[in-house]
Order: C-alpha cells, then structure tokens, then sequence
C-alpha cells in the first residue's frame, strides 16, 4: 500500500500529462461535435430535401460505423494517400465526428420539440428563419438538449480511452506504465477508474451549471449567481426551479 | 503488385474478407449476444435491488451502478485483463460489457418500473397478492414491454463498442483488420469493410427498433 503510493507520488508528473492530454481530447473532441451537431442537426431537421437527406445520410454513417473504425481510418487510411495528421488531431478528428452524429440527432429532436405555438409566433412576426432560429426557437432547444449532450459528453471522456491504441499519451497509457510499478488493482482501479470517475462528476457539475443558466435566459428557474450564492435571496426562495444543484 | 496509392484494390478487399469475417462471426457477435443476456439479466438486478433492498445495500448498489457507468470500459477491461491473468481475454471480455452495459440498461429498467401506472400497484393490493406476485405477475411483464426497444438501442452501441477488446488482444473484427492491413501494408479496404459490416448490420436493427418503438407507443 505505501509502495503504491509512494511509486504513484513518482509517477505523478507523467499521470498529470496523460490527464492533461485526456482533457484536451475531451474538450476539443466535444466543441468539433457540437458544432457538426449543429449543422447536421440544423440540416436533418430542415424542410428542404436538399438538405435533410444529405444530414440524415451523414448522421447514420457517423453513427453506424463505429468509433475505433473511424479512429483507425483516420490514423492507418489517410496517410496511405498522403494525409498524415499529428496524434492529437486524429483523436479530436475522430471523437469529434464520432459524437457529433450522435449530438446532431439530440440537436433535431429538441429543436422539434419546441412548442407549435412558438413558431406560429415567429411567423405572425414575420421573423426571417434565421432570426427565428437565432432568437426564438434555438435558446429554448438549447436547455431542452442541454442533459442529453451532457451525457454524450460524458460517453466521449469514456471514448478517449481508447486513443492510446493510436500512440497518444493520454491518462490510460500512463496507468498502464504505472502498473508496471505497482499493481493491477491500484492502478486501474484506485488510480485509473477513480480519475475517470472525478473527472466524469466535474463535466457533469460543469453541464448542470450551464443548463441551469440556459434555463435562467428563458425566465425559468433562479440565475447562476443566485444559486451560487451563500445567503438565499428573496428571488431565490420564490423560484423551486434548478435547486437541486 | 499494384501502386500503393491506389485508391481501392477490389482482390485486397476479397483477400481480406476471410479474417474479417471470422472476426464479426467467432467474436463480435459472440460477445454481442452474451455481453447481452448478461447486461439484461443483471441490469433487472440493479434495478431491483436499488428499489427493494434495505438501505446499506440499495445505497451501495447505487453508487457502484454509478461509478461503472461513468467510467471507461477499456480501463474495466485493463483491469480486469490484468486481475484475472487466469481467464481467458474472451471471457473477460464478455463480463466486462455483460457488467458495463447492465448499468446502462438499469436505469431503463428503473424508469420502466415507474412508467407501470399506480393503478396497477392498486389492484394488486386490493387483490392481496403477495409482493412476490405482484411482481412476477404485474410490475416486470409490463415494464420488461416498454423496455425492449430500450434494451436494442444498448445492444447496438454494445455491438459497436466491441473493437474496443482489441486493448486486451482479442482479434475481434476491427483489430482483425488492423492486423490484416499491417501485414499487406494497406489498409483502406480492410478497415472499409469491417465499417461497411458495422453499418450493414446495426442501420437496419436500429430502423427495426425504431418502428416497434413507434408500435409500443401506439399500443398504450
């Protein structure tokens, strides 16, 4: 047990870069994602054929094959034609597209599931689609999508995982090297799953913040400010919405 | 010999549909099927011990279902590859995903039980049947129907989480292909053709759960 701890102290700067790595993975794997759920979302939720059929296409083919194919195509198939990408882009390249396709279809739903009534409103206003969708319908898709992506996110910090098998340095390939030095049980279980777990409760805190703000933009629930704050307002104690956080 | 940069090689790609094959038949779907049957039968057991045990253990299985779902399964399977140095990475294998995805399916499990509508727990009270029949007779045969399209959609991304075996040396179909494009220096077709099997196989299941989502839904 101190041996494990003591090799662990050791190893740490190593463990602090993997994590590092692992973070950048997901945060950059998970901005590409939302910005292709965006689009292809938009795009198979569109009236025009033109457009909804080429998004649906898209979407099923990212979804269908699966991540370790889109990985390894990536990292064995490109640069077979001259396209060599440096480890960390082919990883975000990858999760990105990966879990883009399965944000988009979250991104269609919830913009379908805003009321009738709001868009029959835009139109009696004569809003343009863009200003409609701006203004109008995305705000309030967006808290509706808001737990749904937050899980997606939290499937792609568990997708990261598997970069190690491209060469990156991420957290898991240096538990592996920390198992080398200690055993089986501590590293994966104490050290590995335990630093997965935190870091999977810190995006889940960091999501529950930002639905909690969407939610306070729309006029429903308490701001974030206001329920981060130590002595409750008058406001804070009228509102019941978001207080679970 | 053809030129390496060649897009496609259709005799590379004939060449390579033997162990890729091989590996969607021996392996992927093996560990599909029983990952599973595992993963339903103790995602039920979950579920049920969160609801019905006394506290200790209903707040352990809880947190133990929580921190499995939120961890990856590569590193569960690291693990337990190198825990169990005496099993075989196939059976490993095969329990990691049964016990990774069973914590997926008792959460739809859980919200199953509570769509079963109060009405129901009422007559089985006002019929005084004992809690035992109440759920063997009432509460599981009509959360299980609700389930079931839940329950596919798990199957399909458990079917495509498979490569992920290849970080314990298991020659699903993916790594499969990996070893294949490795010892002809090219890759393109193989890799092709184990993503073209993955869409083959899991597009058309999930269009079927789709439409018996669409039937269940119509049925209440």
């Amino acid at each position: 047990m101190l041996e494990n701890i003591q090799a662990t102290v050791e190893a740490w700067p190593f463990l602090a870069r993997g994590l590092w790595v692992t973070i950048q993975l997901t945060v950059l794997g998970s901005a590409l994602a939302l910005v292709l759920a965006i689009i292809l979302g938009l795009m198979a939720g569109a009236p025009a054929r033109a457009l909804s059929v080429p998004g649906r296409i898209i979407i099923e083919f990212f979804r269908g094959t699966s991540l370790v194919v889109q990985l390894f195509f990536i990292f064995f198939v490109l640069p077979q034609f001259g396209i060599d990408l440096p480890g960390m882009v082919v990883g975000v390249l990858a999760l990105g597209l990966n879990y883009g396709a399965y944000a988009a279809e979250v991104v269609r739903g919830s913009i379908a599931s805003v009321p009738r009534g709001q868009w029959e409103a835009t139109t009696a206003l004569s809003m343009s689609p863009v200003h409609r969708m701006r203004r109008v319908i995305f705000p309030q898709a967006w808290a509706l999508m808001i737990p749904s992506l937050a899980s997606l996110m939290v499937h792609l910090l568990k997708g990261t995982a598997i970069v190690s098998v491209i060469l990156l340095q991420d957290f898991t390939f240096h538990l592996d090297q920390l198992r080398r030095v200690t055993d089986t049980t501590w590293a994966y279980a104490v050290v590995g799953l335990v630093g997965y777990f935190v870091l999977a409760l810190a995006l889940t805190l960091v999501m529950n913040a930002l639905e909690a703000r969407a939610k306070h933009r729309l006029g429903r629930g308490p701001s974030l400010r206001e329920i981060l704050s130590p002595t409750p307002t008058a406001k804070d104690s009228l509102s019941t919405a978001g207080r679970g956080f | 010999m053809q030129d390496q940069r060649d897009l496609w090689d259709w005799e590379m790609f004939f060449r390579a549909l033997p162990p890729v094959l091989e590996g969607f038949l021996t392996v992927t779907l093996l560990v599909t099927v029983l990952g599973t049957a595992i993963a339903a039968v103790l995602g039920l057991v979950w579920a049920m011990l969160i609801r019905l045990a006394p506290q200790p253990v209903s707040g352990i299985v809880k947190w133990f279902v929580a921190f499995i779902r939120m961890t990856p399964i590569v590193v569960q399977l690291l693990f337990a590859y190198y825990a169990f140095l005496m099993v075989d990475a196939m059976t490993i294998g095969i329990v990691v995903f049964g016990i990774h995805y069973s914590t997926y399916m008792s959460e739809v499990y859980r919200a199953g039980i509570d769509a079963v509508p109060k009405g129901q727990w009422e007559a089985t009270t006002a019929l005084s049947m004992s809690t035992r029949r109440t759920w063997a007779a009432v509460v599981i045969p009509q959360a299980l129907r609700a389930t079931v399209p839940a329950l596919g959609n798990y199957a399909i991304s458990m079917f495509k989480d498979t490569p992920f075996l290849l970080v314990i040396g298991v020659v699903e179909m993916v790594n499969a292909a990996q070893i294949f494009g490795g010892n002809n220096f090219r890759y393109v077709e193989a890799i092709t053709l184990a993503g073209i099997i993955f869409l083959l196989a899991s597009y058309p299941t999930s269009v079927l759960i789709r439409r018996m989502e669409k039937r269940l839904a119509y049925a209440n």
